[in-house]
């Protein structure tokens, strides 16, 4: 049977949810796939893919606008496309005009494409401005089976909802604005099984650090990473987020967790979730898309959570990392010379020496926010661990909600309060600091615990010093002024 | 897209591993709106070192670079890609790339050929033995060569075929906009839409 056969086959077969499994065992993102093909590439080409869901911000659009205008072309489906404004924008007086010149320009440049092609814009200001990854889900509009993408590489955080959700470039942002598909190569699948169970003071965070420092940042190229086994079950959907946010640093295309009740139960009611006959139905099909029984992924990599320590990084990407009990580490015993060459360089700036207990790091600066840790679970595991102490002399604390939406639930909860009470700036929604393209950057040298998702050089502004860290260490590590766990905090209070 | 099989230029040794879109192109070039003239942010941090290799008079004009391992990674900007490509770049090759440059640099012209980490030494031995030496890149034979040292690279078909053709991707779908459309038809109620905006 000619391929392209069979693969209508399995489309008619996932479709129809009671009809036996007559082909072979599918993963979870193998059905999406087939799902959603629209023409099977023959000969090399690849395959074409329908795209439910373009979400679009400032930084990566403008270009794509600008070549939809020069070729005279529309965009297709402004119904499943949605832009939000975060990269660029302040988290202070943000009823002012932006100062930085090529922030408002970019910006200005959304709102007038977002006016002339008819799609719907959340600016600065709005009730439903936010990150772009964070906005998506807290309208339901991101949901299980979709395929969602974005001009932005940490897209992949909507896997955790069981889309196949992928970062794409500028020229694939246009063409998905201009056909609302996008050519794409088969990915090979990977499991990620994480089993265990979790120790107090370790989170999502600590995870996805972990799995990236295992396989490495090209460890998952090529790759659509899986994230399965019981901690993964047992973490909230937003910690989900958290870890499939992060696949992008593994070299992975994206990240996906197979939806259960739980995203059931977190969908249900938000502004674009189905509902009705429609959710009905939804769920249905929905109840099909975890991996089948005996499908084969083409790697497998196992992380035991039972043992699992705080996680964070040393060096100047995110797969150099250990456990907080750890120290740095000696580039001498890496056999790699290319990781070796690379560790060397990473300690030089990172100003750091090898044998250093990590615990012994001072930081200037904690950073709490970014689309990896900036929802409102992430605000209240932070803010129960600093709710009534003291900063420690000297640090810097930004923290900066997702959304609109999430700062006002904070503020709804006292979070707010907890932070202002520390010592903590309480700012507006946004990328922030992540990657410094608004005023919040870090000065030269400086050195910050950061809830995000890079630690590249410059990232936090130029010659700033960035370790990745979870929420409940940014919180410890504010509280200790030293890269700290919550059970540094304990025993602390235990000695005294 | 401009077609081409094969040109000759100038390549540029580029020692290190991990080079990512950060320093490829920092994020404060990201603001700009068009899609042209970001040769000034290529390396931008890396350029301020009169010892950074781009500095040296005999790689001034190069169109190649051979980077180490792992070229590309990080964030999915395209800017990576505008930059090399305005810079004059027409082909960079390394024994590993992140795949959404990969993806970026097929769209603009921009050839990624994957060689071994071996040809990376031996390319790097070649030019750095004659600093300004012509590589040719052949898209036919998949073949990168300096003088008599010939060392293949891989690129997908696909790719390979569109840079050959100078294809644009858009107008390739467009062939299919029947089956889009009928897929459309197909499409679950339930699935998302943006519009009407519901509160």
């Amino acid at each position: 049977m000619p391929t392209y056969l069979t693969a209508q086959l399995n489309l008619t077969f996932s479709l129809k949810t009671k009809v036996a499994k007559l082909t072979k065992p599918l993963t979870l993102a193998e059905k999406v796939w087939n799902d959603h093909l629209v023409v099977k590439g023959e000969d090399g080409a690849p395959d074409l893919l329908y795209i439910d869901l373009h979400l679009v911000h400032e930084v990566t659009s403008p270009q794509a606008f600008d070549g939809l205008r020069l070729a005279g072309r529309k965009v297709r489906r402004p119904d499943l496309t949605i832009a939000t404004e975060d990269h660029n924008t302040p988290t202070l007086d943000i009823d002012k005009p932006i100062a930085d010149v090529t922030s408002r320009t970019q910006i200005e440049a959304l709102r007038k494409n977002a006016q002339e092609f008819g799609i719907r814009i959340h600016s600065l200001g709005d009730i439903e401005q936010g990150i772009v990854h964070v906005v998506g889900p807290q309208l339901g509009l991101t949901m299980p089976g979709i395929t969602v993408v974005c001009g932005d590489s940490h897209t992949s955080t909507h896997g955790a909802f069981g889309a196949l959700a992928m970062g794409i470039g500028t020229s694939e942002v246009e063409h998905v604005l201009a056909t609302q598909t996008l050519p794409l190569t088969p990915f090979k699948t990977m499991a990620i099984n994480v089993d265990g169970k979790l120790r107090p003071g370790v989170s999502a965070k600590d995870i996805i650090l972990a799995v990236i420092a295992k396989i490495g940042t090209g460890g998952g190229q090529g790759y659509v990473l899986e994230y399965r086994g019981s901690a993964i079950e047992d973490l909230s959907i937003e910690a989900r987020m958290t870890i499939c946010n992060m696949s992008i640093e593994a070299g992975a295309r994206a990240g996906m967790v197979a939806p259960d009740e739980k995203t059931f139960e977190y969908l249900k009611g938000r502004p674009h979730a189905p509902e009705g006959a429609d959710w009905l139905a939804a769920v249905e099909y929905w109840r099909t898309l975890p991996t089948d029984v005996g499908a084969k992924f083409d790697a497998e990599v196992f992380l035991d959570a039972n043992t699992l320590d705080p996680f964070v990084t040393w060096g100047t990407n995110p797969g150099q990392g250990v456990s907080l009990n750890e120290r740095v580490p000696d580039p001498e015993t890496i056999g790699d010379p290319n990781e070796r060459a690379a560790a060397e360089r990473a300690l030089e700036y990172m100003d750091l020496r090898a044998g250093t207990k990590m615990k012994d790091i001072k930081v200037d600066t904690v950073f709490l926010g970014s689309c990896t840790n900036s929802r409102i679970e992430d605000l209240r595991a932070a803010a129960e661990i600093i709710r009534g102490q003291t900063k420690a002399d000297g640090l810097r604390m930004l923290v900066v909600p997702g959304s609109a939406r999430v700062r006002l639930q904070a503020e709804a909860e006292g979070l707010d309060q907890v932070f202002k009470d520390f010592g903590a700036e309480w700012r507006f929604a946004g990328c922030s600091m992540c990657l410094g393209m608004n005023p919040d950057q870090l000065a030269p040298g400086e050195r910050a615990a950061s809830t995000s998702n890079r630690n590249f050089e410059g990232r936090q502004g130029k010659g700033a010093r960035t370790h990745l860290v979870s929420p409940l260490v940014a919180a410890a590590t504010a509280i200790r002024g030293t890269l700290s766990a919550v059970a540094d905090l304990i025993a602390e209070h235990e000695a005294n | 897209m401009q077609k081409f099989t094969t040109f000759s230029a100038v390549a540029a040794p580029l020692r290190r591993s991990n080079v990512d879109t950060d320093q490829i192109i920092p994020a404060v070039y990201l603001k700009r709106i068009t899609k042209t003239g970001f040769e000034d942010a290529l390396f931008a941090s890396w350029r301020n070192d009169p010892e950074f290799v781009l500095n040296q008079p005999a790689y001034k004009k190069a169109e190649v670079l051979i980077a180490g391992p792992d070229f590309g990674t990080g964030s999915s900007r395209e800017h990576a890609v505008w930059a090399l490509r305005d810079y004059g770049f027409k082909a960079v090759l390394s024994a590993k790339f992140a795949d959404i440059f990969r993806g970026n640099a097929g769209k603009q012209g921009l050839v990624a050929g994957q060689i071994t980490e071996e040809a990376t030494e031996a390319l790097w031995a070649a030019i750095e033995a004659n600093p300004g030496v012509q590589i040719t890149i052949d898209l036919e034979a998949k073949t990168a060569s300096i003088g008599g040292l010939v060392v293949p690279f891989e690129i997908d078909e696909y790719t390979r075929w569109r840079l050959i053709e100078g294809l644009d991707d858009i107008g390739l779908t467009l062939r299919d906009e029947q089956s889009i459309t009928d897929f459309e038809a197909k499409r679950e109620s339930w699935r998302p839409k943006t519009l009407p905006a519901r509160p």
